[in-house]
């Protein structure tokens, strides 16, 4: 076993993780932040499962790795921005559906 | 400028999207139609360029693929790009006498960004590429749906954004699996090489999920109503006609580039009964609705179902039917985009005269706005699939193919479907000819909202008449099975 | 191309482009409105004697334009489509003055008008359609253009009138679908007329044959309003007069019948059909339907029920004439489709006169009207006359045909058939004139209007008469050249002699 594939299965960990944060938490902030671990996982799996069994370090998913956390960034920013404005109009930090009988 | 007007379609957008952050108000009105001027000019150069010499790819700054992007232009993507062109512009005409100043502000950005995100995936052949051009198209999306600013829309906003950033990594997920596999990202290359491992099945099923998800197929679908529903008018245009159909893009390249019909023929089904559930849900849905928006949001569902028929039919033994069923899925989709955009303009026209969201309050406007009633009316003739509309020979290409290969049930569902929608259309349609007393106090829209929405919806109607135009771009080796 | 090639589509055209022009016109155009919509009617009846005159030479100007591979729009002029389009040009010129006599100082007018250009259009459509798909294209825009007419009143009544309308003809257009879908992907793409390949097809697979052939009838027959898919037609009675003249005289109920004789001559062709034996069930169902129609028709109170009733058992002749194996039978079919046409937008029309003018609704109400108006009430007398098959009017020239040409095909029990029927025509039409004849009227009208008038508006009254008359010139001169039955021997000649 390489020390990529470490990566990757570090990868699938953080998704496993991300997945479970997502289902289970309803606040919306818990709820990005989960989605940047599944991100995060997935950029590992990328880089790691690729460059196992090949001699030379692979630059492509680096290059494509770098682009896709620029994209995340840009995607939580968005995110941020959505939240505030809900959580600023209704006091709430979670979607209605979410909130329950109250 | 080696590279026009292939780049035109990708810098032209990101220009304006510069322009409209940068400039004031009036100029960044007339920068945008001048872009949108040059954006239709340039489409219509691609397609004089396509018909001289064919398919043809294009290496933007002349680095090459991996690490350059390369865009490809050949029919099908011909076909996507004059159509996002034509609708984008219509609803970009009808956006800005529509929206108030403050909401046109933050208008011209998103709708710029959504427009080179559509453009990127028509064109590139590269997986990665794909998914730069999908997040984007996402994020510029629900940067439109939050639009209105008031709490119902945010919330369709943030649902939204949620099923879009998952579908993405479950597409970025694949793409992983599939570059750790092949050691390639180019769909070209990648079909050289492909077969159907159990890694290569695990990546296609994260990448198809993924996009369907985004696509709002059935049952994935929870977060397309609230948002194309509640979003304002021209935005739910360009969402039901546009935004859907580039994801949906996307799994139809993978499926007849990897000719996964010879692959598998039970994924084909699932597809097909993923299809007709949503046909037969969406149109269930559509018929109960109150809120006219809804009707219309929920008759996007039933209609994506229509385009997930045509994995069934791609068959690896019959090429004619296969044909058949591609060339009547692409006119499918095409009409769609033309009518449903039409129907959501003309919609908005009719609640922007009565002021109220409710179907009943509908009641005496075919009598007040009879072409804006005709201008609905039409566009839903080619949702229904009534000849003549480009919906119907859609149809009638679909059901011809089922026939061919003795799919009966494909034929039923297809069926099924046109009843369900014929129900929720002339529904909506019953409601304006309703007459009640004082029902007469309405307001008047702008000519040119009316002439826009009429505009896309004879479109549509046009589109039964000529379908031989668009069907040519196609290549007959688009889809023939080997 | 030419002119002259290019005249079936002119014909089209005249009134699809009266309809959009209608419909971008503002409402308070009224007069714009009329002058355009009369100059278009004249227009296309000038067209369709240019192209009657070409196809009595033996030619068939056609029109093709290819909408999907291996697929066509055809309009094609043969002497069967010169037939219904004649039919419906003028019946169109003489419903469109009575619609602007009846609608005056109505709302809505612009759509009401618009929809109707779009209706005859399709109707022109189906009559020129040159093979099955024309057909289904044309069929299923007459049904969405007379939704909005059908429903024109906008009450909850006609609302739910127009669904059940609805209801009715998708349901049989969807059937149709899927029968002519089935015949081009197993069939091929055939004109009109080619029926040798059909034969060929039914040798090999005879059950597909027989499914194409169930769903193209069981399509058509909805429209054509044969048992047991004539529901929608009473209850579309709640629609203005006009409409109703529309629907059971020019377009709709004609529509279907017309298919059905497409299929059964020029899909499938007499000869196979009737050796397969699909014809004789059909003849079956129409006679059924004839004395059906009748007997619920002699049940009704109300005056456009009773004719209602009364045109689904007409238009079951027309269907049982052509289904009736050789030439005579065939003639009486083809000959009723044109005669009853003109008898039954007369009876419309002066139905109409009676509401409007006097506010009669039912049969009871009719009490001498005779001597208040007594020149509607002679233009419904003649068509009551015609529709019972008494000389010289029309109908009886078709009664005739359709007797002679069942005995020569050996169905004598078609006679009987016949004779009910028109002992059931006599019942429910023959109290009726007595009323309005020779029953002194009882109190006051209704509600009276037009007192300025002798009889009643003369926009009104002027279209019943020249229909009325019409239907006494085809039955006097059915032995000239000019006449429908002269017309109807031509098609039936060029059909068995080919």
């Amino acid at each position: 076993m390489s020390s990529y594939l470490i990566f990757a299965y570090g990868g699938v960990g953080l998704c496993g993780i991300g997945v479970f944060g997502f289902i289970l938490h309803s606040h919306l902030l818990r709820r990005l932040i989960a989605f940047n671990l599944l991100g995060s996982g997935t950029f590992l799996i990328l880089v790691g499962l690729s460059q196992s069994g090949r001699g030379q370090p692979d630059y492509i998913p680096q290059a494509l790795v770098l682009t896709g956390i620029v994209v995340a960034v840009a995607a939580t920013a968005l995110a941020l921005v959505l939240i505030r404005r809900w959580a600023a109009l209704t006091k709430h930090a979670t979607l209605p559906e979410d909130q329950g009988p109250s | 400028m080696a590279h026009f007007p292939i780049a035109g379609l990708i810098v032209f957008p990101l220009l304006g999207a510069l322009v409209s952050l940068a400039l004031s108000k009036r100029w960044r009105t007339v920068m945008s139609f001048i872009l949108i001027t040059a954006l239709l000019l340039n489409n219509v150069s691609l397609l004089f360029q396509f018909y001289g010499q064919g398919t043809f790819n294009e290496a933007m700054g002349n680095w090459s693929a991996p690490l350059g992007i390369e865009l490809r232009v050949d029919g099908l993507a011909l076909i996507f790009s004059l159509m996002s062109a034509l609708v984008a512009s219509v609803c970009a005409l009808y956006a800005c006498v529509y929206l108030s100043a403050t909401q046109l502000k933050l208008f011209w950005p998103f709708f710029w960004f959504l427009w080179a995100a559509l453009n990127s995936i028509w064109l590139s052949s590269d997986l990665f590429n794909l998914y730069v051009g999908l997040e984007l198209l996402s994020l510029a999306a629900v940067g439109l749906v939050a639009l209105s600013r008031d709490a119902t829309s945010l919330a369709a906003a943030l649902r939204y954004l949620f099923a879009a950033l998952l579908g993405s990594i479950g597409y970025l997920l694949g793409v992983a699996l599939l570059y750790a596999t092949y050691g390639t990202l180019s769909l070209p290359e990648l079909s050289q090489h492909f077969s159907l491992t159990l890694s290569s099945a695990v990546a296609l099923g994260f990448m198809c999920i993924g996009l369907l998800m985004k696509t709002a197929v059935f049952p994935m679908h929870s977060w397309l109503p609230p948002a194309h529903g509640g979003a304002l008018t021209p935005v739910s245009a360009l969402l039901s006609a546009l935004v859907i159909k580039a994801s949906f893009y996307i799994v139809l390249r993978l499926w007849t580039e990897l000719s996964l019909e010879i692959a598998s023929a039970s994924a084909g089904m699932l597809m097909g009964i993923l299809g007709s559930a949503a046909i037969l849900w969406g149109g269930w849905m559509a018929l109960n609705q109150t809120h006219l928006k809804l009707v219309i949001a929920y008759s996007t569902l039933a209609q994506v179902g229509y385009f997930m028929l045509i994995f069934p039919l791609l068959s690896p033994v019959d090429a004619h039917a296969s044909h058949l069923a591609f060339q009547g899925g692409v006119l499918m989709l095409l009409a769609h985009a033309l009518a449903k955009a039409g129907m959501f303009l003309a919609a908005g026209n009719l609640l922007f005269c009565s002021g109220q969201k409710d179907l009943k309050s509908l009641a005496g406007l075919s009598r007040y706005r009879p072409l804006n009633i005709f201008a609905f009316g039409l566009a839903g003739v080619s949702i229904m699939g009534l000849p003549p509309s480009g919906g119907f020979n859609g149809k009638w290409l679909l059901i011809q193919s089922a026939m061919l290969q003795s799919q009966w049930v494909w034929v039923a569902v297809i069926i099924m479907g046109s009843l369900l929608s014929a129900a929720y259309i002339f529904r909506v349609f019953s409601y304006t000819y309703r007459e009640v007393e004082g029902g007469d106090s309405f307001k008047q829209p702008a000519a040119v909202l009316e002439w826009t929405a009429l505009s896309l919806s004879v479109l549509s109607i046009l589109l039964g008449l000529a379908s031989m135009l668009v069907l040519d771009l196609l290549p007959i080796s688009a889809v023939v099975a080997q | 191309m030419s002119f002259f090639g290019l005249l079936p589509l002119w014909v089209l055209m005249t009134s699809f482009l009266a309809a959009i022009v209608i419909f971008m016109l503002p409402e308070e155009r009224h007069g714009l409105r009329s002058t355009l919509n009369l100059v278009a009617a004249v227009v296309k009846i000038g067209l369709i004697i240019l192209l009657i005159r070409l196809v009595a030479q033996q030619e068939t100007p056609e029109v093709s334009l290819e909408i999907l591979p291996g697929l066509s729009l055809v309009l094609r002029a043969d002497a069967l489509a010169m037939l219904f389009a004649g039919l419906s040009s003028i019946l169109w010129l003489c419903t469109t003055l009575y619609a602007i006599g009846y609608l005056e100082n109505s709302p809505n007018r612009s759509r009401f008008f618009g929809y109707f250009s779009l209706c005859v259009a399709s109707t022109m459509g189906i009559s020129l359609a040159g093979n099955l798909f024309t057909f289904l294209i044309f069929y299923e825009l007459l049904t969405l253009s007379t939704y909005p007419l059908v429903v024109h009143r906008g009450t909850p009544q006609s609302l739910k009138a127009g669904r059940t309308y609805l209801a009715y003809t998708l349901s049989g257009g969807v059937v149709l679908l899927v029968g002519v879908a089935l015949f081009y992907a197993f069939v091929g793409d055939l004109a009109f007329g080619q029926t040798s390949q059909m034969a060929e097809f039914t040798e090999t697979s005879p059950i597909a044959s027989a499914i194409i052939f169930l769903l193209l009838i069981g399509g058509m027959a909805v429209k054509a309003a044969l048992f047991p898919f004539h529901g929608w037609l009473p209850t579309a009675m709640v629609a203005p007069a006009p409409v109703s003249a529309l629907l059971h005289a020019v377009a709709v109920v004609k529509a279907g019948a017309f298919g059905i004789i497409r299929v059964i001559y020029d899909v499938f062709g007499i000869e196979l059909a009737w050796q397969q034996g699909y014809v004789l069930p059909l003849s079956l169902l129409a006679s059924f339907t004839i004395l059906y129609g009748s007997w619920r028709a002699l049940q009704q109170t109300d005056i456009k029920k009773r004719l209602a009733f009364s045109t689904v058992s007409q238009v079951s002749y027309i269907v049982l004439g052509v289904t009736l194996l050789g030439p005579i039978g065939t003639v009486g079919g083809l000959v009723h489709l044109l005669h009853q046409g003109l008898m039954k937008v007369t009876l419309f029309f002066c139905a109409g006169n009676y509401a409007e003018t006097l506010g009669i609704h039912k049969i009871h109400e009719l009490n001498g009207t005779g001597r208040r108006m007594p020149m509607t009430s002679a233009a419904f007398t003649l068509g009551a006359l015609g529709m019972i098959g008494i000389p010289p009017v029309a109908g009886f020239i078709s009664k005739w045909y359709l007797g002679t040409g069942a005995l020569a095909a050996g169905m004598d029990w078609v006679i009987w058939v016949l004779i009910g029927s028109s002992l059931l025509n006599a019942a429910y039409f023959l109290p009726v004139l007595y009323r309005i004849w020779f029953l002194p009227q009882q109190g006051q009208w209704p509600h009276e209007a037009f007192t300025q008038w002798r009889d009643t508006a003369p926009l009104l009254l002027i279209p019943a008469l020249i229909t009325a008359a019409l239907s006494v010139a085809a039955g006097l001169f059915a032995g000239s050249d000019l006449s429908p039955l002269s017309w109807a021997r031509l098609i039936v000649i060029r059909e068995y002699q080919p």
